[in-house]
């Protein structure tokens, strides 16, 4: 049961790799990192199940700490541009802040 | 003989399947050049790295791993790569066989060197058997931290440990007189996706 569900998080981990290499824009990638993030949490969390030690479950949910700050952190540093290209998005009244 | 596959422990299949992504964020590190797509994969790599530690029961090691690698240089790198050039520049041809000589020289030299090392858990390595030893039989008497990495790196270590802060407090206060404290709430206008690109 526990290694089942090891494997369909190993392929989701994939997945969002797959989307980390290839996304084309900025937001794609934030998106793939955080998600990753949140699969190693996850992944964590299973392997304590796996080894039969679940005392590993505090270190998981540390991790979904550091995950959820760096996110926050990472886009501090953006004001999210859309590409040349493709239909421009509504700003929200936040994200013009920074602009020069 | 019928049931050899199934004798595979999944942690095995965890760890292999976790060093074959490294393998593939490593490689796509190497090959992008869109400097942004680099730092975030770095993240990546230090998360899983530090999944890799967890299961290698060096939970503190896998702490440092994400709070430092994926947390605090992914932030740092950004604001390092927003005050320079968003994409790399071209390698000189040239320049590029020294840069391989030297990569792959140093490889060698590491992979020959773990000929050397002693099994995985061996009881007679020297990391197990005289101070570390000593440091497992003594721990729980001497203080009464359950944890002996936590009590030597704390407790017995615990000058050793003080000067260690004393630098990283060093090298941070050096790193945000660098980047400026401005840089931290930017927001600045920036994209992975160069104008003549599109």
């Amino acid at each position: 049961m526990f290694a089942a569900a090891t494997a369909a998080i190993i392929i989701a981990m994939t997945l969002a790799l797959v989307r980390a290499f290839a996304g084309p824009s900025l937001y794609d990638r934030v998106l793939a990192g955080n998600s990753f993030g949140t699969k190693t949490v996850l992944l964590i969390g299973l392997m304590g199940f796996l080894t039969g030690r679940p005392d590993f479950l505090d270190i998981a949910l540390l991790y979904a700490l550091i995950n959820f700050a760096a996110t926050i952190a990472i886009l501090r540093f953006f004001s999210y541009r859309t590409p040349k290209g493709t239909p421009a998005e509504p700003r929200s009244a936040q994200s013009g802040g920074g602009e020069a | 003989m019928t049931s050899y596959h199934f004798n595979v422990s999944p942690i095995l299949l965890v760890d292999l399947s976790l060093l074959t992504m490294l393998l593939l964020v490593a490689v796509a590190m190497l090959r992008s050049r869109h400097l942004f797509a680099v730092v975030m994969l770095s993240g990546i790599y230090s998360l899983l790295s530090a999944a890799f530690f967890v299961s290698l029961d060096a939970v503190d090691v896998a702490f440092t791993e994400a709070a430092v690698g994926a947390g605090v240089s992914t932030v740092l790198m950004l604001a390092g790569m927003l005050l320079t050039a968003r994409r790399e520049k071209p390698l000189e041809p040239r320049r590029v066989p020294i840069a391989r000589l030297a990569v792959f020289a140093t490889g060698a030299a590491l992979i020959y060197a773990t000929i050397d090392m002693p099994a995985f858990g061996d009881p007679n390595a020297p990391a197990n058997s005289y101070v570390g030893q000593a440091y497992v039989e003594e721990t729980p008497g001497d203080i009464a931290v359950p944890n002996i990495v936590t009590a030597v790196l704390a407790s017995y270590r615990g000058f050793d440990t003080l000067g260690e802060t004393l630098v990283i407090f060093t090298a941070g206060l050096a790193v945000i007189l660098l980047l400026g404290v401005g840089s931290a709430r930017g927001g600045r206008e920036v994209s992975d996706i160069d104008e003549e690109e599109t």
